[in-house]
């Protein structure tokens, strides 16, 4: 595969989800690349459609309609089988390292399952071996290999959240806050463990946050989104230091700084996020924009490429 | 700037299956009159366990505050009387949860538990409690015809504008804010910052701001204190801490961060974990994770150190010449 072709080539994704009230729009109508040995972060509040888009990729969820193709194979499409084999080669890391392993399993075991489902091993020498090399690349303890998850602290959970997505060798791995639940000294742990695999493991990473800073040090491109779409897309550098997007604007001022005499504007956004369900037409965004046009109301912006790599959906 | 509130070698137990969990040891702090301080720290650091010592409001058989003192204008708080403790809280010194989706009651409305607490604090008739409600409402952005809905109508970020309501609503005189905004969304986190800066200046509120955000204590706060197993290792005014922090610890912390206007490649995390407040280490509590840690630290707990009123425990700092002779 060329170095210009994305690993993975998402078109009109949508995912609707029928709730009492109407038709939930979770995911409406996205479309990215993610490029190999990338990072590729997607932030947004919560509740704009970010986990559900990573679940999709990795076929969690069924879309309503879409593509995702990867390496040339339709996801959306793809039969049991296929999917089965695929699933050897995409991963993902889930939030809360808490809720995501099995309490009645012991380290060793959570972290072997895969090998054992997709029968990477042959005898339980290999097993065990495959295991401890595992447990030592993320830097776990030899001795907690019997050990249970209560056992650990969130960092170490996380990190046989970390083991196990890579025990099948993938190549793409969705990380869905990965960081959020721990604290800042093990969440530098953590991020720097996650940086130093795919270096070595040439790793390409859908990076889901609503941490700004912790997008911006991870990530090689950005996806912004606003209640199920992409307002805007852009390398990490160029979209930090001049945000097209209103929403864009907004959010990267918000971050508190820790640092003295950061003198800085503030766009307070008036009100809140809007109902997903049965979203009127128009930008998602208008009912909280400062510069809100008639135009805003009738019909959705279109992702627009403003300059190469660089996305935006506003009028 | 006179001090408000006193705390003087507060000391918290928990205790589970025999063991003691030592949540605050020996702990002196003090709030000035108007002032904002910041108080940050990682779980488990016992940040929350101090706010509700200064309330009164650890209890037994689980929890109890096993010495010190916390003086509210001149008063001992831990020896007032239960009638004295339900007239200061919500009126005095009130508090703003963590987590408004479990502070709020969720059978009674919320114009009625604010109205309750006015009622209940102050010499006025239940219609007028209710206007007080309704004005407060409408203080925090919220319409005061939605006063009579339930909490459940509305969204995190509003929930959390009528906890602000509620503290705020028979003027406390001591704000203490518990991560008031770690459960909302960053736009959300900047609109309830903005509003509760503004009422807080207009009322000469003095306000404990307990978080764990650096980024937030900038921008908020004029002192800052750093929590590290229930004690504070730094405290000093903002310029003090984020000018030329101290303590290895509190640098840690700033190292720790991915920094927006740098292009650091790695972050340099602190190493291991917090102690288990179980079994407290016999020197320095942070001496297993530190990286200037010296002979001294594994057997000496530190003292708390003046340095023209930045205050840091740390062995680094020591006036002691046979100590400092060792680094």
């Amino acid at each position: 595969m060329s170095k210009d072709t994305p690993l993975m080539h998402v078109t009109s994704l949508k995912k609707y989800f029928h709730t009492s009230h109407g038709s939930l729009h979770a995911v409406d109508d996205i479309s990215f690349d993610i490029k190999k040995g990338k990072t590729l972060g997607m932030v947004g509040e919560s509740g704009c459609g970010k986990s559900t888009t990573g679940r999709l990729l990795v076929r969690l969820h069924e879309a309503t309609s879409g593509s995702i193709i990867y390496d040339g194979i339709e996801i959306t499409k793809a039969d049991k089988h296929e999917i089965t084999k695929l699933r050897t080669r995409m991963q993902m890391i889930f939030q809360d390292p808490y809720s995501s392993i099995n309490p009645r399993h012991t380290v060793a075991h959570i972290i072997g399952e895969p090998l054992k489902i997709h029968k990477k091993v042959n005898n339980s020498q290999e097993y065990e071996e495959r295991v401890r090399n595992l447990m030592s690349t993320v830097g776990l303890a030899d001795r907690l290999y019997d050990a249970y998850p209560h056992e650990l602290d969130g960092g170490r959970r996380q990190r046989i959240g970390i083991a196990r997505a890579l025990a099948l060798d993938p190549e793409f791995i969705v990380c869905d806050e990965p960081v959020s639940a721990l604290d800042v000294s093990i969440q530098a742990q953590i991020l720097n463990l996650l940086m130093d695999l795919q270096d070595k493991l040439s790793l390409t990473y859908l990076f889901i946050t609503h941490d700004l800073s912790v997008v911006k040090h991870i990530s090689d491109d950005i996806v912004i989104m606003y209640m199920g779409q992409i307002v805007e897309i852009g390398p990490t550098e160029v979209l930090f230091k001049k945000p097209l997007h209103p929403y864009g604007r907004a959010l990267l001022l918000a971050i508190p700084i820790p640092k003295l005499n950061v003198k800085k504007e503030r766009i307070i956004l008036k009100s809140e996020v809007t109902s997903p369900i049965n979203p009127k037409p128009g930008c998602r965004f208008a009912p909280r924009c400062q510069y809100v046009k008639p135009e805003c109301l009738i019909s959705d912006p279109i992702l627009r490429e403003m300059s190469p790599g660089r996305f935006v959906a506003c009028f | 700037m006179d001090k408000i509130l006193e705390i003087q070698n507060l000391s918290v137990n928990y205790f589970s299956d025999k063991k003691i969990i030592r949540a605050v040891n020996d702990l002196s702090l003090d709030l000035k009159a108007g002032g904002v301080l910041g108080l940050v720290g990682e779980t488990g650091a016992g940040k929350t366990t101090l706010a509700l010592s200064i309330l009164n409001m650890i209890r037994g058989p689980q929890g109890k505050i096993i010495a010190g003192t916390i003086k509210f204008s001149g008063k001992n708080i831990l020896r007032m009387s239960k009638q004295e403790l339900r007239n200061m809280r919500g009126k005095d010194v009130a508090m703003i949860f963590q987590d408004p989706m479990t502070a709020l009651n969720p059978v009674i409305s919320i114009g009625e538990q604010i109205a309750e607490t006015v009622f209940k604090h102050e010499r006025v008739s239940r219609a007028e409690a209710w206007k007080k409600a309704e004005t407060m409402l409408d203080t925090v952005g919220i319409p005061s015809d939605r006063a009579k809905e339930f909490p459940h109508q509305f969204s995190g970020g509003m929930k959390q504008r009528v906890v602000i309501a509620l503290a705020l609503a028979c003027n406390p005189t001591i704000l203490l804010a518990d991560e008031p905004t770690t459960a909302l969304d960053v736009t959300i986190q900047a609109q309830v910052l903005d509003l509760m800066r503004n009422l807080i200046r207009n009322n000469g509120t003095s306000v404990l701001f307990i978080t764990h955000s650096l980024g937030l204590v900038a921008e908020n706060c004029d002192e800052v204190a750093t929590m590290y197993a229930g004690e504070i290792v730094e405290f000093g005014t903002i310029e003090q801490v984020f000018g030329k922090p101290l303590h290895p610890y509190t640098k840690g912390l700033f190292g720790s961060l991915p920094d927006l206007s740098e292009n650091l490649k790695r972050l340099t995390p602190i190493p291991g974990l917090m102690p288990d407040p179980m079994s407290l280490p016999d020197g320095c509590y942070f001496s297993p994770r530190c990286p200037c840690k010296i002979d001294i630290c594994d057997t000496k707990h530190p003292e708390n150190i003046n340095i023209e009123g930045h205050y840091v425990k740390c062995h680094l700092y020591s006036s002691d010449i046979s100590i400092r002779n060792r680094i």
